[in-house]
């Protein structure tokens, strides 16, 4: 996949030095198609998620039983469901959090995986005791974990932070503790890469701090992986998610995500297909796009690409 | 050479005869598959108020005598019902001597006898012993055996209900030979006894597993040789109602499956298929939402919703729990989840028509937001910024919990948005109905621990008389870690008065006034609110198309008859 887009990107002639590497990247990015496409489509969900409810001014936990169990309409466009709420909305308010969870906790397990990838890559000493860490969150089974930290955690965090604010820190925190491990692993292998390069070596002997070369010099140079996890993570974030709501676990059950609509509607699947469809399509859309969002931006990035 | 044609010949008579009466042929039919969506935890029902637990240990073990789906006593140990006119209850009402049958075996081959009985009592009355149906031998003084056959229990007082010891699937008899040594605090302990009981019933136990899968074979020291038509039985656990539902009616896959709750437009979807037939009896099923006496903050630790947490600090408002009652509109919760298999009710003794109160009907039955509404005002909850009400910084903000089944996620919305109209808030929580039925005591959602402000599920009580069903909102039987949370007034309703009432109850004979008490105890708990009863449900449960010899019982066990179930041919 990778290489057969390399080779049909059109090379890049002598480009003119005043050109920003943002515009160099971007450039590779439109180059990839699915990328592109995953962008349209992702901007697209995010914007339907985010403006959709000022156009479609539907309350989404407006109970309306007598319209129950319809079918799409004019008034409805995904249906309702059996006790006559609207879907549209409860998809539109559902992406809001699905995504903000899905983000939020793509962001935790970045910087924790980035972290703990450039400290074992970059200083051996603590190479070892960190990658045995790294297998251990890794052998963890991550849904019995996720069972147990929300019992055990649910009453405190409820208490502090109210039942929605609290159950989203806590399942963006579960979510994020468990998937850092694969960005980790790879940083520290591309850190590993980096480090032996010469200019790392002349940054060194001209004197500059540790801190200062891991921010300056080794970061930029292992962004592209970096990216990548984090398109992932936020798949995975979201899955993670839904799997929760689908086990009736996460968010109170009047608090619509994707993955919880999905579970909702599973009976009805034959009477009102469209309650299972358009959450599992939101579901599945996100997932694909930002995947192929990923794919585009790891070969913008990637140095060799630039050099055509 | 000989030897072989008489084999041939026995060999087709045999078949002949197979032919022509199968029905009447223990273990010709072939396995019989039953699906429960809460798995079993323990076939010992001692060990176990769950409904389940109760139900699927009624296939190996029995009571005296039970009642069948007409709430009418049959016989099944004794040769007859005790009644003052045949002279086995005695005049004074203060003792009864049942009669048991002569020649009834246990499933291991040994005599069944009065011994047997003697000791069961002894097992659910021993200290530390935690016997979840100590309700069914209240009052009893002394259960003695004048003869191995013959059983005679003396009252405390004049009873004049007695049909309660050893009578009804929660109040079966276990072999003395295998609990000898598991009585009091040591009934736990012993797993294999508990998980395969001794019985007399028509099947006994060949592999359990908790919480997953049960196997029984036929009982071959069954007393009625034809009996049972099934050689084996699968119980099988877990899931939810309505992938159980899709499994008797649409697929075929297993032949019974019990308490559909399922949205009535789903089932019907999946009758469609004609693969089975839902079969509904209205028993004394009532859902309600129990309202937490105690308080249930969280900061409380271990001690919340126990007596030392105090009084709940808005729910124990009588005035907040009418109000609430007042806010919810029945007809529209019945409509969108119970349909056909339910109807709006005020009480929590809903039938038999005898005992069932229409008193508060009128003020009850109907949502009145007006009238909640003025309550709280006059009470002082004013409504906040938020729009919640709230006194002395006390929030009309509730935790409603029930276990996780799109029936009651529904019912909880919809209560959600009819208490939002009077300012107050509830937030929704679920748990797994093997968790929250579970009973585990180290669990935080069982809905014995109560963890929560308000909670909604479905009891009922088995026969047709409510004294013990009434007993169980006495003050001393509040669950917690004194008695491992095995107590049944779970909403913590406590009142000298009420308890008062149930012992006049339990000393009155004359048949109509313990009706009239009955009710008066009813409305009792509507008025003050120990609870909130939202739906009279019928138990709803279905069987396949080739199953015979089905009849749903709402008073006993929905198995009470299944050695009587066979194959269609």
């Amino acid at each position: 996949m990778t290489d057969a887009t390399i080779a049909t990107a059109p090379p890049v002639k002598a480009a003119t030095p005043a050109r920003s590497a943002f515009a160099d990247i971007w450039r590779q990015f439109r180059a990839h198609r699915g990328g592109v496409a995953g962008l349209v489509v992702f901007v697209f969900i995010l914007l339907a998620v985010y403006v959709g409810p000022y156009i479609h001014r539907v309350a989404p936990n407006a109970i309306n039983i007598r319209d129950k169990n319809q079918w799409p309409s004019l008034a409805h466009p995904f249906g309702t469901d059996n006790l006559g709420k609207d879907m549209l909305a409860q998809v539109l308010a559902g992406g809001r959090i699905s995504l903000a969870v899905g983000v939020t906790a793509m962001l935790l397990a970045l910087f924790l995986g980035t972290l703990v990838g450039v400290l074992s890559g970059y200083f051996r000493r603590l190479d070892g005791p960190l990658m045995r860490l790294t297998d251990l969150f890794l052998a963890l089974p991550l849904l019995p974990l996720l069972l147990v930290i929300l019992m055990l955690f649910r009453d405190t965090l409820r208490a502090t932070f109210g039942p929605e604010t609290g159950i989203f820190i806590l399942i963006v925190f579960v979510i994020g503790i468990t998937s850092w491990m694969h960005t980790a692993r790879i940083v520290r292998g591309d850190v590993l890469a980096v480090k032996s390069q010469e200019f790392i070596l002349a940054a060194k002997s001209s004197g500059m701090r540790e801190y200062r070369i891991i921010l300056k010099h080794i970061l930029p140079n292992v962004l592209s992986s970096i990216m990548v996890s984090a398109t992932l993570g936020i798949a995975s974030a979201i899955i993670t998610e839904s799997a929760l709501s689908f086990l009736g676990l996460g968010f109170p059950s009047d608090f619509p995500t994707w993955g919880r609509l999905l579970f909702d509607g599973a009976n009805f699947l034959q009477l009102t297909p469209s309650r299972v469809l358009w959450p599992g399509l939101a579901i599945s859309l996100t997932v694909l796009s930002v995947n192929y969002m990923g794919d585009a931006i790891r070969d913008a990035l990637d140095p060799r690409a630039l050099k055509h | 050479m000989k030897n072989l044609k008489l084999l041939l010949a026995g060999t087709v008579a045999a078949l002949s005869f197979a032919g022509s009466a199968a029905h009447a042929e223990r273990g010709t039919d072939g396995d019989l598959k039953i699906l429960f969506w809460q798995a079993v935890s323990t076939m010992n029902p001692y060990l176990s108020g769950g409904t389940k637990e109760v139900y699927a240990s009624s296939m190996v073990i029995e009571p005296l005598a039970r009642y069948n789906e007409k709430g009418e006593l049959v016989p099944m140990l004794v040769t007859e019902i005790p009644t003052v006119e045949n002279g086995g209850v005695a005049k004074d009402l203060l003792s009864m001597t049942w009669k048991l049958k002569p020649d009834v075996k246990w499933s291991d081959g040994t005599p069944f006898t009065a011994e047997d009985v003697i000791f069961t009592w002894k097992y659910c009355i021993a200290p530390d012993g935690g016997c979840a149906q100590a309700a069914q031998y209240e009052g009893v003084k002394t259960v003695e055996a004048p003869d191995p056959h013959t059983v005679k229990i003396t009252f405390d007082e004049p009873k004049p209900y007695p049909y309660s010891a050893f009578v009804g699937a929660q109040s079966p008899v276990i072999q003395k030979k295998q609990f000898e040594n598991c009585v009091g605090a040591k009934a736990p302990g012993c797993t294999s006894a508990n998980f395969g009981p001794v019985g007399t019933g028509p099947f006994v136990v060949k592999d359990f597993k908790p919480n997953d899968v049960i196997t029984l074979n036929a009982n071959t020291n069954y007393r009625d040789a034809a009996k049972p038509a099934f050689a084996t039985v699968t119980l099988k656990g877990g899931g939810d109602a309505a992938s159980a539902a899709r499994a008797v009616l649409e697929t075929g896959e297993y032949d019974y499956a019990w308490n559909m709750q399922v949205e009535p437009e789903v089932l019907a979807t999946m009758l469609k298929a004609g693969k089975g037939v839902l079969v509904t009896a209205f028993g004394t099923q009532v859902e309600r939402i129990n309202l937490n006496h105690y308080n249930a903050d969280p900061a409380l630790g271990d001690k919340r919703s126990t007596k030392e947490a105090g009084p709940h600090p808005s729910l124990s408002d009588p005035a907040v729990r009418r109000a609430l009652s007042l806010a919810i509109d029945r007809d529209i919760i019945d409509e969108a989840g119970y349909g056909e298999a339910g109807k709006p009710t005020c009480n929590i003794v809903p039938a038999p028509e005898a005992v069932a109160s229409t008193k508060n009907d009128s003020w009850c039955l109907k949502q009145d937001l007006e009238a909640a509404n003025k309550l709280l005002d006059d009470a002082g909850w004013a409504k906040g910024p938020d729009g919640i009400r709230a006194k002395n910084g006390v929030r009309l903000s509730y935790l409603y919990s029930t276990s996780t089944n799109s029936v009651r996620q529904a019912t909880q919305e919809l209560v959600k948005a009819m208490w939002a109209e009077i300012g107050v808030d509830a937030e929704l929580r679920n748990a797994s109905a093997s968790v929250f039925f579970g009973g585990d005591p180290a669990s935080p959602d069982t809905f014995q621990k109560f963890y929560a402000d308000v909670e909604m599920y479905t009891n009922n009580f088995d026969g047709t008389d409510p004294e013990k069903y009434l007993a169980e909102w006495l003050c001393d039987k509040v669950p917690g870690p004194e008695n491992g949370w095995q107590g049944q007034n779970i909403p913590r309703y406590c009142n000298p008065e009420y308890d008062k009432l149930v012992g006049e109850l339990s000393k009155t004979a004359d048949l109509d006034k313990r009706h009239e008490l009955a009710k008066q105890l009813n409305d009792m708990l509507t008025e003050e609110g120990a609870h909130i009863p939202l739906i009279h449900r019928g138990s709803v449960s279905s069987h396949s198309v080739t199953l015979e010899g089905v009849r749903m019982n709402a008073w006993d066990s929905e198995l009470w008859n299944v050695a009587d179930w066979s194959r269609k041919k």
